[in-house]
């Protein structure tokens, strides 16, 4: 323990340089990592490595509104997210945010820092999916944007380079849609989900479908929209749309059995969960 | 280390604390806040719930560098909105019996204060959403969220003498529990105390060796590495008085995964820096035996030479000859391994005396004398030189019955002749001590065709993990009670408790009847049906009463208020019903369902002596002292024995002092365990009280009924005489003593096991979401015969928590070892699991208990999960005979 190094650089070019210097731990909330770390402890690894923390880095604890969307800055924590006054787009990610862990950790943990941690059960990925959220990077190199489903790159992998940091979420705008989630859990509070699903639908005057982004989450070993759903619900009354999901949308999804779950239960309740989300509200 | 500056509870604060260290640890351990409690270190528990600029987070995820500026507000705020948003809650949580062992209180009271603050009139949903990241495992919250909601609670007023028992007042250990000036295992311990670090076995099963023990102490800066070698004593404990057979430290064989295999003494950085990988240790695995059925199997390796077969022993009961009936129903069932799961991780210290023999131990504890006991044998010392001395106890519900941290601290302190402290991770906790025994329960049920139970057969194989623990009394415990609170005159039940590579299963709230009830009130179920009758009616006809005799043998000749029960839950249960039949009529999906549920438990330990002694003095100074051995876990024995011992001598409680649980200044009260206190331990308090009164008696020569008033030292005797107690020779004092009647049961399980039985009846309303198997408690009602509630308050506390307790035991608990060691994977019910409970008190009075009253605290728990069972099945007509219930065990059987 005394070994970890610790930084808590107040400025972007710091940490930058010291992210590209040496194998961190990139901490903000500290809602995934002090876990990891008391787990790995208490089997006899109590080495940890070195900390760059974020937290004080100026001007990313906001969500801004760009000429194209939002953009959410890395260090907005699920409080902040569902707090904040946003078009009903947002509601499945604010659903979520209301849903992770418990207050507590919806005080501290971050958006970002779900999506980097990219575990099959994080609760914000599925929605950011259907979002179609793009990640801005940063490294000593430049920035640049990379789409959600590009980013996750595995169970637990990302493609974020060894010298990048991840700034913020870029939201793009779309009229009149509507955002959903559905989490299965054990329990009330402090679950992590047995399998959830989260989609946007954009309808036109008459009520039909233009636009639908289906994904999936803890189904597979990364979340994963689902095309085939999205286009069957293309043109759908709204109304009837819960009646479209059927089983082949999830042959892509590739579940498995652990201490919450079966696979064979997951795949059925995955399909219940997406009737459920496409259940047309009042 | 960096220098932090912020604002502790409303003043600045510097401190130097290292940057990745959890704030929790900054403020227990470098600024002595030890009213923050670490439950997980994982954020899971909420324990540590500390507001960060006006919003609750847990301190345990929160590095220390980023205090740095904060305004931060703990327990200990008394300054301020936090403050006066704090102490109204105080107020609120100790009238309403919010706090019970203590632990998840500061949590609790922050969550709640974040909440206030932000909305001062908030409804029952937030807040449950606020408080939703805070675990409690006593309350089962609804006393929780009452004090949350009720912002001005009516205190009970004090009491007058004579008029204590029966009353409601606030636990007289509350005010500590609140402020977060408790003292639990971790929060005190000498300045100048080393840290132990247990290393454990990452086997199950495995031999070892180790290599130069020296060499490695000097490379990693310890003051020493502990192994068998060093236990002056015999290394071994055990429950069973004739049965030692787990190691303080493996000597080269381990039996389950987190078997403490060594110890690391040195200073607290030293110890934590130490990488197992790093110990020469070389591990050679064997076969593991994993559940009970693989260690039966013919060719399953032995895993004590005592124990052929891996059978450690085997509890009977036969009374006539069971035989088939007009309705026949019989099934088999599975349990899981269950954690206690309570907050508080076991911690303490010992502290060795200057003459090389005396040990000291600060624990939580659940058993103090029966710890002296185990660490005097291992020291190699007479009993008497060892002094427990029991912390608060952050919840027990019979996982700190055994020795824990104990043993290895007095090991450790008498090698280095220095205090020693512990604490142990959440996963330590987890892994190492013990679990309820998973089952595996083969039963059958018959009946008449007017429903009369006449058959009843039980075989069930416990898994009692790598060492015996209670293992003996589990098997011992169930045959007597597997058949269920009914009148059934053949029965043939077979216990059997099976050594394995497991994790240790001991004591656990039931000892195995929980589980035997699972099995029995399905088959009840199963009769009802094939007989057409309502699943009230059929147990109101077979529910054992005054009169009636048991499976044993023995007449219940006072005290057995089952049927009274049944009949105050029957017009709930009728509406219930009518419920269910109303919304399931148009609604296929959400779908509800009734279930109901019986039990009856044995008070105190099974066919053996369980003696409680007290002692209370009234000092020539006024002072008047009730020394109590009782261990309070938070159901509040301190407060009962106080309130039954008051009136048996005649003084109000106000005059009382106390010391407590201290097994060098009080007589030992026996375990805080078998739903024992109140009933062993309260007649013991109401002896001594009755032994104190009548010296006062005979002193003043008054009569039996004169009234007694203590001012100073002027002890007025009825209305004319007055003793001076100054000027009495030696301060009075008085013992009481109470061992319940019981006889041995013979070979076919015979005889008097316990002198009084509690009964309850319980019934639940579910929904179960058929399209994803998800089921919802909606409502529980239960009635509950306790014989006199002492503190009615407290007892329903033990009801709610029993009930909270039950309904993880149905629908979610299962300690998987090495895969569910935290309290993220392992799921235990919060505050959005519990649903509204009603209560109905019976009271129909035991002979033999203080002033009427017998055991609570196992018995709630007994029916809530048959009863949430018959719920289901009542919702979906799928019959689950394995829990937890997890949806998609649900959804697998509704296909």
């Amino acid at each position: 323990m005394g070994m970890t190094a610790y930084h808590r650089p107040t400025t972007l070019l710091d940490a930058l340089a010291i992210r590209a210097g040496a194998d961190v731990a990139v901490l903000a909330g500290g809602t995934d990592i002090f876990p990891a770390r008391i787990a790995r402890a208490a089997w006899g690894d109590p080495t940890h490595r070195d900390v760059l923390d974020i937290s004080a880095l100026p001007g990313l604890r906001d969500i801004e509104e760009t000429d194209d969307g939002w953009r959410i800055g890395c260090l907005v924590t699920w409080s902040a997210l569902a707090r904040r006054t946003l078009p009903p787009l947002f509601d499945g990610l604010k659903a979520a945010s209301r849903e992770v862990g418990g207050m507590q950790v919806q005080n501290r943990g971050t958006l970002v820092g779900n999506l980097v941690t990219a575990s099959p059960a994080g609760d914000g990925i599925p929605n950011l999916l259907a979002l179609d959220a793009a990640v801005e990077i940063a490294s000593p190199r430049g920035t640049r944007l990379l789409p959600v489903a590009e980013f996750l790159t595995g169970y637990r992998a990302t493609a974020l380079a060894a010298d990048e940091l991840v700034l913020a979420l870029h939201v793009p705008r779309l009229e009149g849609a509507q955002g959903a989630f559905r989490k299965l859990g054990a329990r009330h509070y402090l679950v992590i989900s047995i399998a959830m699903a989260a989609g946007v639908i954009a309808t036109d005057d008459t009520g039909r479908i233009t636009e639908a982004r289906i994904a999936l989450g803890a189904c597979s070993a990364v979340a994963q929209r689902l095309p085939g759903l999205e286009a069957a619900l293309l043109g759908v009354a709204r109304a009837q749309a819960t009646r479209v999901p059927q089983p082949h949308h999830l042959e892509a999804i590739t579940p498995i059995d652990d201490i919450r779950a079966t696979a064979a239960y997951r795949r059925d309740a995955a399909l219940v969960l997406l009737q459920d989300l496409l259940e047309a509200r009042a | 280390m960096i220098d932090l500056a912020f604002t502790l509870n409303g003043a600045p604060c510097t401190v130097a604390a290292p940057p990745f260290a959890p704030l929790s640890d900054t403020l227990r351990e470098r600024l002595g806040l030890t009213g923050t409690k670490e439950g997980c270190n994982a954020g899971d528990c909420g324990a540590c719930t500390v507001l960060v600029d006006g919003a609750q987070a847990c301190a345990c995820l929160i590095p220390s560098a980023q205090a740095q500026g904060a305004e931060i507000q703990t327990v200990d705020a008394t300054q301020g909105a936090v403050g006066a948003v704090l102490a109204r809650l105080r107020a609120s949580f100790l009238a309403h019996g919010a706090a019970q062992c203590g632990i998840c209180s500061p949590g609790m009271l922050m969550a709640a204060a974040d909440l206030l603050l932000r909305d001062a009139a908030p409804d029952r949903a937030a807040v449950r959403d606020a408080l939703g990241g805070v675990l409690c495992r006593c309350t089962g919250y609804a006393k929780i969220l009452d004090a949350v909601l009720d912002a001005a609670p009516k205190a009970v007023p004090a009491p007058l003498a004579g008029e204590a028992v029966g009353a409601s007042i606030a636990r007289l250990d509350g005010v500590a529990k609140l402020d977060g000036t408790d003292r639990f295992g971790a929060d005190e311990a000498p300045a100048d105390a080393l840290w132990l670090r247990v290393v454990r076995s990452p086997h199950a099963s495995a031999r070892f060796s180790l290599g130069d023990l020296e060499a490695a102490r000097r490379e990693l800066g310890l003051e020493a590495i502990l192994t068998a070698a060093d236990v002056p004593g015999v290394n071994a404990f055990g429950i069973m008085p004739n049965l030692k057979d787990q190691p303080v430290l493996a000597d080269g064989l381990v039996r389950f995964r987190g078997e403490a295999v060594l110890g690391l003494v040195g200073t607290r950085e030293a110890v934590a820096a130490v990488r197992d990988a790093a110990l020469p240790i070389t591990w050679h695995p064997l076969l593991a035996l994993h559940g009970a059925e693989a260690a039966s199997a013919a060719e399953a390796p032995q895993l004590h030479a005592h124990a052929p077969n891996n059978l450690l022993i085997e509890g009977r009961l036969n009374r006539g000859t069971p035989a088939r009936d007009v309705a026949h129903a019989e099934g088999r069932f599975t349990t899981a391994f269950v954690e206690h799961a309570y907050i508080e991780p076991e911690a303490g210290y010992a502290q060795p005396a200057p003459d090389g023999l005396g040990m000291e131990v600060f624990a939580c504890t659940q058993a103090p004398y029966m710890d002296r006991e185990e660490t005097a044998r291992v020291l190699g010392v007479a009993e008497e030189l060892v002094r427990i001395r029991p912390s608060a106890c952050g919840g027990g519900f019979g996982g700190k019955l055994d020795v824990s941290v104990q043993p290895l601290l007095a090991v450790a302190a008498r090698k280095l002749n220095r205090p020693v402290r512990i604490i142990y991770s959440r996963a330590e906790s987890m892994a190492s001590t013990t679990k309820r025994h998973p089952a595996s329960i083969t039963a059958r049920m018959a009946a008449d065709a007017q429903g009369h139970f006449t058959s009843y057969e039980f075989d069930a194989d416990f898994n009692t993990g790598a060492y015996a623990s209670w293992g003996a009394t589990v098997a011992n415990r169930v045959p007597v009670h597997a058949g269920g609170p009914y009148r059934i005159a053949n029965l043939r039940n077979r216990a059997r408790a099976i050594y394995t590579n497991d994790t240790p299963a001991g004591a656990f709230r039931g000892f195995g009847v929980p589980q035997a009830a699972i099995a029995t009130e399905s088959l009840v179920d199963d009769l009802a049906e094939q007989l057409g009758l309502d699943r009230w009616e059929i147990r109101r006809r077979n529910a054992i009463g005054r009169g009636d005799t048991t499976h044993s043998g023995q007449v219940l000749h006072a005290s057995a208020g089952l049927p009274e029960c049944l009949d105050a839950l029957k017009p709930d249960w009728e509406a219930m019903l009518a419920q269910v039949a109303s919304h399931n009529a148009d609604e296929p999906r959400i779908r509800l369902g009734a279930g109901i549920a019986c039990m009856w438990y044995g008070c105190g330990n099974t066919s053996m002596s369980n003696p409680s002694r007290m002692k209370l003095t009234l000092a020539r100074d006024g002072t008047l002292t009730l020394f109590n051995g009782a261990v309070d876990i938070g159901q509040g024995s301190t407060t009962v024995m106080a309130q039954i011992c008051a009136d048996a001598l005649g003084l109000p409680l106000e005059n009382f002092r106390f010391v407590l649980g201290d097994t060098s200044r009080t007589y030992d009260a026996g375990k805080t365990s078998a739903s024992r206190q109140t009933f062993v331990s309260g007649r013991a308090a109401m002896e001594t009280g009755l032994a104190l009164r009548r010296r006062i008696l005979a002193l003043a020569n008054a009569g039996d009924d004169a009234a007694l008033r203590l001012e100073g030292t002027q002890l007025h005797v009825g209305s004319a005489r007055v003793i001076d107690l100054a000027t009495l020779p030696a301060d009075l004092e008085a013992e009481g003593r109470y061992d319940p009647p019981t006889t041995a049961l013979d070979e076919n399980g015979q005889g008097t096991p316990y002198a009084t039985y509690g009964f309850a009846a319980q019934i639940a309303l579910v929904s179960v979401d058929t399209g994803l198997g998800v089921t919802k408690v909606r409502r529980i009602v239960a009635a509950q015969d306790v014989g006199r509630a002492v503190n009615p308050t407290l007892v329903l506390g033990q009801i709610h928590g029993g009930i909270a307790q039950g309904l993880g035991l149905a629908l979610m608990e299962e300690f998987l070892p090495g895969r569910t060691e935290n309290l993220h994977d392992y799921l235990i019910p919060t505050v959005g699991d519990v649903p509204e409970i009603a209560v109905h008190l019976i009271e129909d009075p035991e002979p033999e208990g203080p002033y009427g009253a017998k055991g609570v605290g196992e018995p709630a728990l007994v029916p809530t999960a048959p009863a949430i069972l018959s719920a289901i099945r009542h919702a979906t007509g799928v019959t689950l005979r394995q829990v937890p219930v997890l949806p998609h065990r649900l959804w697998e059987q509704m296909r």
